[in-house]
């Protein structure tokens, strides 16, 4: 395209450990919706906080309608027209919508001219909005107006949209995407990221993906197929997943039908959720972030009781049973939140294992902790999995995410489980790091256990998994043979397609 | 008993309050718990005293002894705005601090007596009989605290450096995301509520008793804090506050003074607990509003 509004140049980002952002280059046109789109922890954060002034280059440079561009604070960036609405909303609860929309703005009207601009912004956007509303009492599709229309208030030349629609109802998107169409007519370019493939091509004029960190690829979306994004986006590069010997034996634990409603104003309901997992078996579920994998979880945990008959451990219905139940039966979880979920934050490794190993490592008698037993266990924890740390005393917190996730994993996969529940169990991990946690899953297995491994890095689920599933709005597909599966089958699993029989004959 | 008196002396009574409650109530606004108010308006006291005794001028006392209650904040915010440390703890600490400080700068001034701040006769309203002696008739330190009461409820109403800062308290995270200067906005809304604390101390050793003890604000600070929280974060909340406990405290003495036949320790507990009743049952109507941040250390992480 001539006209270009924004074009990025080599734009590079490290982090402590980690590349962000490796070279990044492409242009937004202007009058486009420019979608980015990548795995999560590909750097398309870190890219728009560039683009925003949250967060200065390493090296490399921005030319934004021919003239240089480098916003050292997000005021800068406004000043120059361009505007970013959240991902994670920066809204003020107690405030109302109006002063909201001040504070985001450089200079607003007073007040009472702001009211009266909302309402005729949010009318002629079709996105209808009460100025004195308490921001705290909208909903998130309603939250997300604010943000928009906070934006749209000082005429911007780019909106950047950092997942939009992953806390919108269906509804609630088909709005947005008319406002951002409308928006699109009257000359503002969009910068849309996402991982959601058929919204960018129902959406986009360009895409560009992102894989840790390097630009992969720019393509026209509505010309290529969801698979062909996919595989852009994940790289065809993961190894043929082998075939494993080894019979699976019996069902171990199995979900008829569970159903959850959602567990607050930004969760997934579980909607007829059918799974069994088999002795010796690792069932690996995949899905884009936010589509019900915490909730799955914690529903096989025993955090969230589950309606009588939907969890089966062995032939026993142990869904109205808490965590504890569940865990003196051998059924463990790791969840993906380390600090404050898998582990208490101030407390030290040695406590931390108390918790979840007390009753299986026989940590607690008669009411009184063994404390040499529990040191000797937090010890072997470390030792086994390579955690990097002075010592069993050392609190929680003071731990690399890396680190901790090795000893979160670790301390339960050292309880024996004959049902082990993991979800990310290598986020944040080095590559030597999560190869060992991968290996000690299918040895775990190979002992005859039963593994979930809810994961987002799909070549570690081909890699560990012997059938694979994906979650999608809290419904779960059919449990495939990973030998069976191909890049096409997994984009379709993934993006949507809840029928894979049905989407196979339209594609 | 004479009613001219009597609301004069509530007046005198409740303006200390009212000037460190004011201040706190910005702190908290801005998200920042200082539990050290107790100790900034003892040392606040002291300097007054000190400058006013050593000068001879009590507004130069006054003066002094805002930037003394600013300079005494500000350890405070630095501590915990930028070496983040606990706010409970380190206010705590102030406040015994500021107690044992002020009683080593103060033990020169014991029995000295402070030059006396005139009273400030407004023209015309101060000639309205009854009315005009007890309203119109006060140290210009009653109607400078009336007034701040006033514009900070402009200030956090209608500015829009107000809703910035009320904005920081509400949601520290997002405030910075949109590219507000959290730390500095908090430093500044400290040593406000430093230097009000400071010119409430003062006005306790200056006007209300007027000489210097040691310890003299004898729990003011305390009750200022409780003011802020039961008044739910209201300007007009914290007025009401400190004219009851004010006026409590007056009553309560005059019928000590009268030799009622109530025993003489509930008459003396009987100002925090109507204070505290009163304001319980207004806030407990209200939306309570503390503001969403407060009391947690911020860090930009990003």
């Amino acid at each position: 395209m001539d006209d270009t509004l924004l074009r990025l140049r080599g734009l590079t980002k490290a982090y402590p450990g980690v590349v962000a952002n490796d070279d990044v280059s492409f242009d937004i046109g202007a009058s486009e919706i420019h979608a980015l789109l990548g795995e999560n922890g590909a750097g398309k954060s870190t890219l728009v906080k560039m683009i925003f002034g949250l967060v200065q280059p390493d090296k490399g440079e921005m030319v934004l309608e021919g003239k240089p561009y480098a916003p050292s604070k997000p005021s800068d960036a406004r000043q120059s027209g361009v505007a970013m609405v959240f991902q994670h909303f920066s809204l003020f609860n107690a405030l109302d919508v109006a002063e909201n929309v001040a504070l985001g703005m450089e200079t607003p009207p007073p007040l009472r001219d702001l009211a009266r601009q909302i309402r005729e912004v949010s009318e002629a956007y079709g996105l209808p909005l009460d100025p004195r509303r308490t921001v705290g009492t909208l909903s998130a599709g309603e939250r997300q107006r604010v943000e928009i229309i906070r934006c749209l208030l000082q005429e911007p030349r780019l909106l950047i949209m950092d997942e939009p629609t992953s806390v919108l109802t269906p509804q609630e998107v088909e709005i947005l995407f008319q406002t951002l169409l409308k928006l699109k007519s009257e000359g503002t370019s969009i910068l849309y990221i996402s991982h959601k493939l058929e919204e960018i091509r129902t959406l986009c004029d360009e895409a560009t993906i992102l894989r840790l960190g390097k630009n992969v690829g720019t393509c026209t979306p509505r010309d290529v197929t969801a698979r062909q994004m996919a595989e852009m986006m994940v790289g065809s590069s993961f190894a043929a997943p082998e075939v494993r010997g080894g019979e699976a034996g019996d069902v171990l634990l199995e979900c008829r039908a569970l159903e959850l409603p959602a567990p607050g104003a930004f969760g997934t309901p579980l909607r007829e959720l059918s799974l069994e997992v088999r002795s010796g078996e690792v069932l690996g579920i995949g899905g884009v972030a936010g589509n019900g994998q915490d909730e799955l979880l914690s529903a096989l945990s025993g955090e969230r009781l589950a309606p009588a008959g939907a969890i089966w451990f062995k032939g026993e219905d142990i869904s109205r049973k808490g965590p504890v139940a569940r865990r003196a039966l051998g059924v463990l979880s790791a969840p993906e939140e380390r600090l404050g979920h898998a582990a208490a934050p101030n407390m030290s490794l040695t406590e931390n294992a108390v918790l979840t190993a007390a009753r299986r490592k026989e940590l607690v008698s008669g009411g009184f902790i063994d404390w040499a037993a529990a040191k000797g266990f937090a010890e072997e924890v470390i030792a086994r999995f390579d955690v990097r740390t002075p010592g069993p005393g050392v609190a929680a917190r003071a731990l690399s995410g890396g680190n901790l996730q090795k000893y979160v994993v670790g301390r339960e996969i050292l309880q024996d489980p004959s049902v082990l529940v993991v979800n990310q169990p290598t986020w944040g991990v080095d590559a030597a790091a999560a190869a060992a946690i991968r290996q000690a899953l299918l040895d775990l297995a190979g002992q005859g256990a039963a593994i979930i491994c809810i994961s987002q890095d799909l070549d570690e689920l081909m890699e560990v998994s012997d059938r694979f599933a994906a979650l999608n709005e809290g419904r779960l597909s059919r449990a495939v043979p990973v030998a069976e599966l191909d890049i096409e089958k997994i984009g379709l699993m993934m993006g949507g397609a809840h029928d894979m029989e049905v989407a196979h004959a339209a594609g | 008993m004479d009613p001219v008196l009597l609301v004069v002396s509530i007046m005198v009574s409740a303006t200390p309050i009212l000037l460190a409650a004011i201040g706190e109530m910005v702190v908290e606004k801005s998200g920042v718990l200082n539990l050290g108010v107790e100790g900034m308006m003892i040392t606040g006291a002291v300097m007054g005293f000190a400058i006013a005794v050593g000068t001879g001028s009590p507004l130069l006392g006054f003066a002094g002894a805002a930037v003394a209650g600013a300079a005494l904040s500000l350890c405070f915010g630095v501590l915990t705005q930028y070496l983040l440390s606990n706010q409970v703890a380190t206010g705590l600490g102030l406040t015994l601090v500021g107690l044992g400080l002020s009683a080593l700068i103060g033990s020169n001034y014991e029995g000295q007596r402070a030059p006396s701040l005139g009273r400030l006769d407004i023209p015309l309203l101060g000639d309205i009989p009854v009315l005009g002696r007890m309203l119109f008739s006060h140290d210009v330190m009653v109607y400078a605290s009336l007034a701040l009461v006033a514009a900070v409820w402009a200030f956090l109403r209608l500015t829009r450096a107000g809703l910035i800062l009320r904005a920081v308290g509400e949601d520290h995270e997002s405030a910075h995301a949109l590219g507000y200067k959290v730390v500095r906005i908090r430093l500044a809304a400290i040593a406000f509520g430093g230097a009000c604390a400071g010119l409430g101390g003062a006005y306790v050793s200056l006007v209300r008793v007027p000489q210097w003890t040691e310890g003299m604000t004898a729990g003011a600070g305390w009750i200022a804090l409780a003011i802020v929280v039961f008044a739910s974060w209201r300007a007009l909340g914290v007025l009401i506050g400190a004219y009851l406990f004010g006026g409590v405290t007056v009553i309560q003495l005059n019928l000590q003074a009268a030799g009622t036949t109530l025993p003489v320790e509930i008459l003396s507990m009987s100002p925090y607990l109507i204070t505290i009743l009163v304001l319980v049952i207004i806030s407990a109507r209200g939306v309570h509003g503390a503001p969403g941040s407060l009391g947690r250390s911020f860090h930009a992480s990003s």
